[in-house]
């Protein structure tokens, strides 16, 4: 089966990216999903909307890539006993997604087969959706006793080690049920949602412009990332293009953004293998290089420096020249401690073959991002679907096959490394003119995507418009949905020990996924 | 070893030491490091939670961490159970789901403790607020001793903010 054949009727969205839209019936929905499968592609996000005020019921979105482009499928429902048909089977990353378009708007993912909450636990009653337009919480009712059912392992020594939601170190908050057999984990199950703060219902009282510095803090440290994407769904729907010097200034940002988190994550992944040496070597590459971003942007993270229409900071020749400098000593020392890392027989012979995903496992179940790529996934927003000025950039994506901690290390070291050459480029080659445009006026029901490679993967920003440009729903998608339930699979055989290693190798958002 | 051995050698000790460019750093460390000392026999144990933020407050908290700041160096470290720690650091606007966590957190960690809310979102809920999921700011959950704005605060802040709760509740 073709996507071609079903007679899907296209049409073309205004984005920065290939990107189609398509009205589908029941059965397209599922057809259409087989189709991008069998064509190589996979599913990014998926997620629902009340949109009964504009005289509709609800509808479902499923936003998946394929190799020509994005393709959002809607699927419109009635306004009672909303449901549409479970896709997990083909994707099986649409499991907690769909649990979650359940949890928020009481839409039912007919016949899945786990029909556990996700994001709920207990704040708000089953029967109440805080993203239907109509959802009142009642603070009488009192909150609901919080039972969830993880699926237990039963036999001969096998015993359970419950973990979080406050976990041991300085990290986000989440449960993790291991189930083992002295030292080796059996299964692990997590559970998400702890940090669920209504972030997709506080858009819904925001405008355009508002919306920005909330999307900025969906994950914070991938704050560019999502303030990217934000700002290309807004700048989509309404019809603009920002100046070309403000759209490099943002791909400045956002290797900058990568190269920070790769810093903080390799010192942490040598630490956590004993090698606290590699810690406070990239720990402090890690403080120059923010002190940078607050010296000459005003922010350690960047956080506000992405506005819909363009940047709200320029940089002169003097912030130019302390890059240049800045990265030729990162690149210099980034080699040193790579050649130390690779060398260190006690940090391999952690790293190697630990938490492995391999590539078959990870191309069943979506694994996505940069612990995609060490699993032999080759797919980068910056390569397929270039958005400007990444067309004129070339971008070589890193791969490897391992699908271990070790791989996903190498990973990072290369996109570094392959970071920093990016911003010598970008700063030769920086337009001049000016840094922003305003933001023009979406039509009401428009949508708009935006969809940006950030350093954990790719990040997806979906906006339905209201009126006068206030915001109807906004979806912002991580690529943690994606890749946590990988990490289940990838600890199975290890020793409890390692996990969190091969967390850390992870290092997947709490918050994103949380909303 | 050797390439470890040199490359340490040649980065040297970053911690900043006064005299340093920033003043305020300066007179935070100084004055945290007799702190610590007088009130907390040398050591103070600190247990971070995140009730709901959105990691940004967890990045500077591991900054401190890091050899410009070295916190440990003044005799503040980071433990893994509220049972052996002397003050709670809390971040986010605290969730609904994570309010029982949080009580059960701080229940935990024995008499005298203190509460350092950090960021925004700690002082007031920040940009998520209060709503059907957010109980908004610490204080709403837990008593707080000294809250410390930013978005997130500077290391340089968070290390002001612990020293202002200890020597407030030693003049109490
Ligand atoms: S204060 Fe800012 S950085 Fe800290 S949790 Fe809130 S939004 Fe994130």
């Amino acid at each position: 089966m073709k996507l071609s054949d079903l007679d899907i009727r296209l049409e073309p969205l205004p984005a920065a990216f290939p990107a189609w839209r398509a009205d589908v019936s029941e059965w397209q929905w599922i057809s259409a999903h087989q189709a991008v499968r069998e064509e190589g592609g996979y599913l990014v996000a998926l997620w629902g909307a009340d949109e009964r005020s504009r005289g509709r019921g609800f509808a479902v979105h499923g936003a998946l890539a394929t190799p020509a482009g994005l393709l959002c499928l809607v699927l419109r429902l009635p306004p009672v006993a909303p449901a549409f048909p479970d896709v997990s089977e083909i994707f099986p990353a649409a499991i907690r997604m769909q649990r979650a378009v359940h949890d928020l708007l009481g839409i039912e993912p007919k016949g899945a087969e786990d029909q556990r909450p996700w994001l709920r636990h207990g704040a708000w009653p089953a029967d109440q959706y805080p993203l239907r337009k109509d959802f009142i919480l009642n603070p009488s009712l009192a909150p609901e006793p919080d039972e969830y059912r993880f699926v237990a392992v039963a036999g001969d020594g096998v015993h359970e080690i419950p973990v979080g939601p406050v976990h041991a170190g300085t990290i986000e908050p989440g449960h993790f049920r291991f189930s083992i057999v002295g030292e080796k984990v059996l299964r692990l199950e997590e559970r998400l949602g702890y940090t669920h703060k209504g972030i997709e219902k506080r858009f819904e009282a925001m405008d355009l412009l508002e919306g920005a510095k909330l999307a900025g803090r969906v994950s914070g440290d991938s704050t560019v990332a999502y303030a990217w994407a934000y700002a290309m769904a807004a700048e989509a729907m309404t019809g603009i293009t920002p100046p070309p010097r403000a759209l490099w200034l943002r791909a400045l940002f956002l290797e900058r953004e990568r190269v920070a988190n790769h810093l903080g994550d390799l010192g942490f992944l040598g630490n956590d293998a004993a090698l606290s040496f590699g810690l406070a070597q990239f720990s402090r590459l890690k403080e120059d290089w923010l002190r940078t971003h607050h010296a000459l942007f005003g922010h350690r993270y960047l956080m506000d420096l992405i506005v819909p229409g363009g940047v709200a900071r320029d940089i002169d020749s003097g912030g130019t020249a302390r890059i240049r400098d800045e990265i030729a000593f990162v690149r210099r020392e980034v080699e040193i401690i790579k050649e130390i890392y690779d060398e260190h027989a006690g940090l391999q012979d952690r790293f190697i073959t630990t938490g492995r995903v391999t590539p078959a496992l990870a191309a069943k179940l979506g694994l996505t991002g940069l612990a995609g790529r060490a699993s032999g996934q080759a797919w980068d927003r910056r390569v397929e679907f270039p958005a400007a000025p990444y067309d004129q950039l070339e971008v070589q994506m890193v791969t490897h096959r391992n699908g271990d901690v070790a791989a996903r290390v190498t990973v990072r070291f290369e996109e570094t490394l392959e970071s920093l050459r990016l911003i010598g480029e970008i700063l030769d080659r920086l337009p001049a003119g000016g840094i922003a445009t305003t933001l023009g006026v979406a039509p009401e029901g428009a949508l708009g995507l935006g969809w940006v490679e950030g350093w954990r993967g790719e990040v997806l920003v979906a906006l339905h418009a209201g009126a006068n440009n206030a915001i109807g729903r906004c979806h912002a998608h991580d690529p943690s949905w994606q890749n946590w339930p990988l990490l289940e699979h990838a600890v199975i055989g290890n020793i409890v020990p390692d996990f969190p290693l091969i967390n850390k190798s992870f290092n997947l958002s709490y918050s994103g996924q949380d909303l | 070893m050797y390439q470890i051995l040199k490359q340490i050698v040649k980065t040297g000790i970053r911690t900043e030491r006064p005299p340093q460019p920033d003043e305020a750093l300066r007179a935070a460390e100084q004055r945290l490091k007799a702190a610590v000392l007088r009130h907390f026999a040398g050591c103070l144990t600190i247990r971070h939670v995140d009730a709901g933020s959105c990691n940004g407050c967890e990045l500077e908290i591991h900054a401190c961490n890091n050899p410009y700041y070295n916190l440990e160096g003044l005799g503040i470290r980071f433990v893994a159970s509220p049972r052996h720690a002397d003050m709670l650091l809390v971040t986010g606007p605290v969730s609904k789901h994570m309010e029982v966590a949080l009580k059960r957190t701080y229940d935990s960690t024995p008499e005298p403790k203190l509460v350092v809310a950090i960021g925004d979102c700690g002082c007031t809920g920040g940009i998520f607020g209060e709503s059907y999921a957010s109980c908004g700011r610490v204080a709403n959950v837990i008593p707080v001793d000294v809250a410390v704005p930013g978005c997130p605060p500077t290391p340089t802040a968070i290390m002001q903010g612990i020293l202002t709760a200890i020597t407030a509740r030693a003049g109490k």
